[in-house]
């Protein structure tokens, strides 16, 4: 039997968020290869024009959408890394627990509208 | 016990925001503080220039001019010039933070000169996708 339910259970400790913690440094990691990945691709493309900039993202490898979902993964680390980090500046600087809520609902349906508009457009090339 | 007046002790309270320019940070708290900011303007960015612009630049041939002719006024320029800095910039931070996670380079000297290698690699790198920007070559 576990020891952390009901009276015993422990409500207090520096643990609660590491999950939140960890998740922002591994979104992080993987933007900062697919962005590096991206930049090393334009740099060393010669005479970069539409054609070429499309071919980054609709890319596929043996008729599966590599490139759409490399992207689509990087801009879904960015949202949920974007939500911790913002989550974090109203838990800093926002006390009444009401506009708290407030606030961090209006982030997470601004961060899911995004979504929606980045799978939108790459699912449109 | 002869000593019955008790000295007054200092009383602590938060730091308001009037008084935030009178306080000197040091160093990586300026880095610490301008993460925060520039992690917010990209934030409130994503929506209504950035995930557009990448819009413009993909849906079709002709909506990837439209976006050149968005990049190439002078006014949105600047406006991508803050937003490349704040990328910049939390991006070279963000790197020192997830060194100092792996408890490198914690003590105070090693921290204050990561923090002023971070401003220059993050400034060094503005410049030169600034003067890209403003088609300086």
């Amino acid at each position: 039997m576990t020891k952390n339910v009901g009276s015993k259970r422990l409500v207090v400790g520096a643990h609660y968020g590491l999950k939140e913690w960890v998740a922002q440094r591994i979104t992080a990691v993987i933007m900062a290869f697919y962005t590096l990945g991206l930049f090393l691709a334009i740099v060393f493309t010669p005479d970069l024009d539409y054609a070429k900039w499309v071919g980054f993202f609709n890319f596929t490898v043996l008729s599966f959408p590599l490139g759409k979902i490399l992207a689509l993964l990087a801009l879904l680390s960015l949202f949920y890394h974007a939500y911790i980090g913002i989550r974090d500046i109203w838990m800093d600087y926002i006390k009444p627990t009401g506009i708290r809520l407030t606030l961090q609902v209006f982030t997470a349906l601004w961060l899911l509208g995004c979504a929606g508009y980045a799978a939108d457009i790459l699912w449109r090339v | 016990m002869s000593n019955t007046v008790a000295k007054k002790r200092p009383e602590y309270r938060n730091i308001h925001v009037t008084q935030i320019l009178s306080y000197r940070l040091p160093l990586a708290g300026k880095l610490s503080i301008l993460h925060r900011v520039s992690g917010a303007a990209l934030f409130l960015a994503l929506p209504i220039i950035l995930l557009p612009l990448f819009d413009k630049s993909l849906t079709s041939e002709l909506s990837f001019e439209e976006m050149k002719a968005w990049v190439a006024n002078p006014l949105f320029k600047v406006i991508l010039l803050g937003l490349i800095w704040s990328y910049m910039h939390h991006f070279c931070a963000g790197i020192r933070y997830l060194v100092l996670d792996l408890h490198v380079g914690t003590d105070k000297y090693a921290a204050a000169k990561s923090a002023a290698s971070v401003f220059a690699a993050s400034l060094t790198l503005t410049a030169i996708f600034g003067l890209k920007l403003f088609g300086v070559f």
